[in-house]
């Protein structure tokens, strides 16, 4: 089987007619976790919200390919059917509709009819999910993300991700707003599907979540777009001396967008 | 502007009708009465739905359905609804308005409690029929719908349940109807003092649509402590243009009346419904879910009014617009004067499906008593796409993340309804009707 891949090329976004990304690539393969880092304001949830296919932001230039298929060729659903995965900073809430229904039923999305996940499995895999992330029983039941305190929101992403088994993850800011237990609890699960079918990308703000998974590639985010990629010390070095050292190594004023 | 309406139905043909159907004398007149005040009196005004042009007076009025009495005779889609024989328990059929089927409890009948179908009630317990029927929650007078109704009654169900008696198995009534007939079906519920009973009734359409008028009324009496479910599924064609009239007379002292009512008619519809909150810590509570497809136009104006002091009145209105349906939700909460500590809360969510759809939900409160509490809510809007978005990308298709999150918005009401058989038909139906 080969690896999973998601490749990024001179991406270029907007949102109602503001450039946003501006020359993004990455390459991302299956064992491989990037983290992207940057200071507010460079384009990183940008970033996640266009792979995925996020309504309000529009692609304009650029390619990306998803395990070889164009991946702005297809529609949302078909990109999480491929295995796709967006953790999502700020998770919709539905009202009416029960945690465990909808995982159910995104479960059974790419399933043939005769194939569907029983009740049976589907509830010993999200107990034995739920008593990984250490999450309430209640949870399950609870209408989707409606009333959720913003920890609990990111650990029902979490969950949906060891749910679904996506071939690429994209988690957008997953830790913030987490405590020091939370993010350990989070690192843990993500690091459970840590193998050669499973490639991840991570935006954050700070190494701390770093310290918990560590990353195989770190790259910083300035200008919509990435101006510095190394190994993890990057990311201990970034941790240590904060962004000015790039600005100044770069010659860049202000890394956020639009404001070069 | 004055509309006056003609109804196809003369003197001499509702003489030898009420006759054919050996009606006391006080019916006959009381008919007869109502019939020249249907032709004078004025169309109902539903607040901003207007109905002067539809169809509330050509259909036809013979009785076509000879009775039957056999369950294997009864449609597919009313067996489906019965469910097997062999768990019949309290049940009464009816095709445009005659009776199909009967059956009632024999430890209900040695309880004095009655279930039977209005031509029945009105030759062996005239009386007591007399007492109630159209003198306090619906008055014949009301507007021309309701003196036609009173005038050409042809179908329904009377219910009586002594005093302390506590009907334990629902007591359902299934009205089908067919073809061009003008369905004129009344129901009439007494609840003596302490007693307790669910009814439930369905209305449906059989055959292929045909131009028909359908006017409904349905009237509860409480006294105290008597404690009311009453459930109602109404799935009329397109065809057919319904006015129905639901209305609850809480007159009892901490009596409670609970309404669940799926309004899933395909035709333009009217429906009122309203619970008069008159005994002393009496309550009242509506819970109503309704669907719009096609062009059809309706007006749900739910009414709870407060007399009695400590009375609680509850709404709740859940209602999905597709295609190019129009809907109007009016909630009335009205508290009178004297009705202190009276507590009236409401809201209405009304959830579009497209660009043509429209939908209006206007909760008003009226309130003349300063010592209460009352509150509501209301929204109408479409889908949000960022909740599609978030769907979708967990790889539901975008159906069915529609279907999800139309589902969620009825759940609130559709999983809140006090009667298991009302919520699983409604969850069918609701699945059948948005896709």
């Amino acid at each position: 089987m080969t690896k999973p891949s998601l490749s990024v090329k001179d991406l270029h976004v907007s949102i109602e007619e503001k450039e946003i990304l501006k020359g993004f690539g990455i390459d991302v393969k299956g064992g491989e976790i990037h983290a992207i880092m940057g200071p507010n304001g460079t384009g990183k949830s940008t970033l996640a919200s266009a792979l995925m296919g996020h309504p309000n932001y529009e692609v304009t230039s650029g390619e990306a390919t998803f395990n070889g298929e164009d991946l702005f060729d297809m529609e949302v659903d078909e990109r999480a059917r491929a295995g796709l995965f967006l953790a999502m900073q700020y998770p919709s809430e539905v009202s009416g509709v029960t945690n465990a229904d909808f995982i159910r039923s995104a479960m059974n999305a790419d399933r043939a009819e005769d194939d569907q996940v029983s009740l049976m499995q589907f509830i010993r895999k999200i107990d034995d999910k739920m008593g990984m992330l250490e999450i309430d029983q209640s949870f399950q039941h609870r209408y989707l993300n409606e009333g959720f305190s913003g920890g609990e929101k990111k650990r029902n992403e979490i969950l949906q991700l060891l749910m679904l088994e996506p071939k690429i993850a994209i988690l957008d800011e997953i830790d913030s707003g987490l405590d020091i237990d939370a993010l350990k609890v989070v690192a843990k699960g993500i690091n459970e599907l840590r193998s050669d079918d499973f490639g991840c990308m991570i935006i954050t703000h700070y190494q701390r979540l770093l310290n918990y998974i560590q990353p195989d590639y770190v790259h910083v985010m300035m200008q919509g777009r990435i101006v510095k990629s190394g190994g993890p010390e990057l990311a201990q070095k970034l941790e240590e001396q904060g962004y000015e050292w790039i600005k100044e190594e770069l010659g860049i004023e202000d890394e956020r967008v639009g404001q070069e | 502007m004055t509309t006056e309406l003609t109804f196809p139905v003369n003197e001499q043909q509702l003489q030898s009708f009420s006759k054919d159907r050996q009606e006391p004398a006080w019916f006959t007149n009381a008919r007869l009465d109502a019939l020249s005040k249907a032709g004078k009196l004025e169309l109902p005004k539903p607040d901003k739905t207007k109905i002067t042009k539809w169809n509330f007076t050509s259909f036809s009025y013979d009785a076509q359905g000879e009775a039957t009495s056999s369950y294997k005779e009864l449609s597919d889609a009313v067996r489906t609804l019965v469910g097997e024989e062999q768990k019949v328990e309290n049940l009464i059929t009816q095709k445009n308005g005659r009776s199909t089927y009967q059956a009632v409890q024999e430890n209900l009948r040695e309880q004095g409690v009655i279930f039977t179908d209005m031509e029945t009630a009105l030759k062996e317990h005239g009386d007591l029929v007399q007492k109630y029927f159209m003198k306090d929650a619906v008055s014949v007078d009301e507007h021309s719908l309701t003196a036609a109704h009173a005038a050409l009654v042809n179908g329904g169900v009377f219910i009586y349940v002594p005093e302390g008696v506590e009907v334990k198995s629902p007591l359902q009534a299934i009205f089908a109807h067919e073809g061009s007939f003008g369905l004129f079906n009344h129901v009439l519920i007494v609840a003596e003092a302490n007693s307790s009973l669910t009814y439930i009734e369905n209305y449906l359409s059989e055959g292929s649509g045909e131009e028909a008028a359908a006017n409904i009324v349905a009237e509860v009496y409480l006294e105290d402590g008597a404690k009311v479910r009453f459930g109602a599924v109404d799935n009329l064609a397109g065809a057919v243009t319904t006015y129905v009239n639901r209305r609850g007379q809480v007159n009892g002292r901490d009596a409670e009346l609970y309404w669940a009512l799926g309004q899933m008619n395909d035709g333009n519809t009217v429906s009122e419904n309203t619970t008069y909150l008159h005994g002393q810590g009496s309550y009242g509570d509506t819970k109503t879910v309704s669907i719009g497809r096609g062009k059809q136009i309706q007006n749900f104006t739910t009414n709870v009014i407060h007399f009695g002091k400590d009375t609680d009145g509850q709404i709740l209105k859940h209602g999905v617009m597709k295609e190019a349906a129009t809907s109007i939700f009016n909630g009335i909460s009205k508290i009178e004067k004297g009705a202190t500590k009276a507590n009236g809360e409401q809201t209405e969510r009304v959830l579009m499906l497209s660009d043509k759809s429209r939908g209006d939900a206007n909760p008003i409160l009226l309130i003349d008593e300063d010592d209460v509490t009352a509150g509501h809510a209301a929204s109408v809007g479409k889908i949000d796409p960022l909740q599609m978005f978030y769907l979708m990308s967990r790889g539901l298709s975008e159906t069915e993340a529609e279907r999800l999150i139309i589902h969620g918005f009825l759940e609130p009401v559709v999983g809140a309804l006090p009667i298991d058989s009302v919520k699983e038909q409604l969850y069918d139906l609701i699945e059948r009707k948005v896709y």
